[in-house]
């Protein structure tokens, strides 16, 4: 089966849900046909799936200190 | 009788549940505490002051205590949180601005739900690894807050949901109360964007101070070493 080629715009449209996994298979075979030889696209993909994995692993947000002990408190004052 | 369909909430939330339900006031924080975090960044991803959403995260607390029995238990207890949390931030940040929050509207502008991608990714060089142990946690932090800053809150409150907090596609739009078609949109155009504002500082070097970034392939003429697919 020959794959009809996709545009480097196509690919950029369809990261997000490639990423997701979230592409019919088809659409995933163009996809990584077009990464084998464009190397713009390979280095968005890469950037982009490395920057969900940072945010993702890292603690951004930090509850601030006192926090829980606030909001229990809050919670146990009649309203 | 066994219920039909899937089970959203555990046993133990079940258990805790029915406790408030029968006037334990007081297991309410028991059964919050495991999304105390949760439902802070969901305050911080529309209001983006830790006081602020604090306070708002306190009052959305009380409103989900007072309206417990309309949980259903037919979604996430998690979500059902998340969800009161939005909304005390936005009516929060509604009053303070004085004007509409745009953001729990659906697809903004036409050409949001158009396909056209009126946006085009910054080309840098290919980092496949991310040197994350090279960077000062501080510096990363810092530059991840300004990274989230940068983006507009609809595109900001998705990717909160979605990448930080790491709610499914379907949880997302849930809590925020948009369309599933609208959170794929606003996330491809948030990811895209994290990466731009992102992508220099890992592959060159905020170790190196402000600004000194390579941008190895900049989007337009292509540089000397660019080679073209064949």
């Amino acid at each position: 089966m020959t794959l009809i080629e996709i545009s480097c715009e196509e690919v950029w449209m369809e990261l997000s849900n490639y990423i997701e996994g979230d592409v019919t298979p088809e659409l995933r075979a163009r996809m990584e046909a077009h990464f084998r030889k464009c190397d713009h696209c390979t280095a968005i993909y890469d950037g982009t799936r490395n920057i969900i994995q940072l945010v993702g692993d890292f603690q951004a947000f930090d509850i601030p200190k006192g926090f829980s002990e606030r909001l229990q408190a809050r919670l146990k004052k009649p309203e | 009788m066994a219920s039909p369909g899937p089970q959203f909430v555990t046993d133990a939330e079940a258990a805790l549940l029915d406790r408030v339900l029968a006037g334990e006031r007081d297991c309410f924080y028991e059964l919050i505490r495991p999304y105390e975090r949760a439902i802070f960044v969901a305050a911080m991803s529309i209001c983006r002051n830790e006081a602020d959403a604090e306070e708002i995260v306190q009052e959305a607390m009380l409103r989900a205590l007072t309206a417990l029995p309309s949980f259903r238990r037919q979604s996430k207890f998690s979500t059902w949180l998340i969800q009161i949390t939005i909304n005390e931030a936005r009516m929060r940040v509604r009053k303070d601005r004085k004007h509409l929050y745009e953001s729990t509207d659906e697809p903004a502008s036409p050409t949001e739900a158009s396909s056209g991608l009126d946006y085009m990714p910054k080309d840098y060089a290919d980092w496949r690894e991310i040197p994350s142990e090279a960077l000062e946690r501080n510096e990363l932090r810092v530059a991840l807050q300004r990274a989230l800053e940068s983006l507009d809150p609809k595109y900001r409150e998705v990717f909160m949901m979605r990448d930080v907090q790491k709610l499914s596609i379907t949880e997302t739009a849930a809590a925020l109360g948009l369309k599933e078609a609208t959170v794929k949109i606003r996330l491809l155009r948030a990811r895209l964007q994290m990466r731009d504002a992102l992508a220099p500082g890992i592959d060159g070097a905020w170790s190196l101070g402000e600004n000194s970034y390579r941008k190895v392939r900049p989007w337009g003429p292509p540089p000397p070493n660019w080679r073209k697919p064949k």
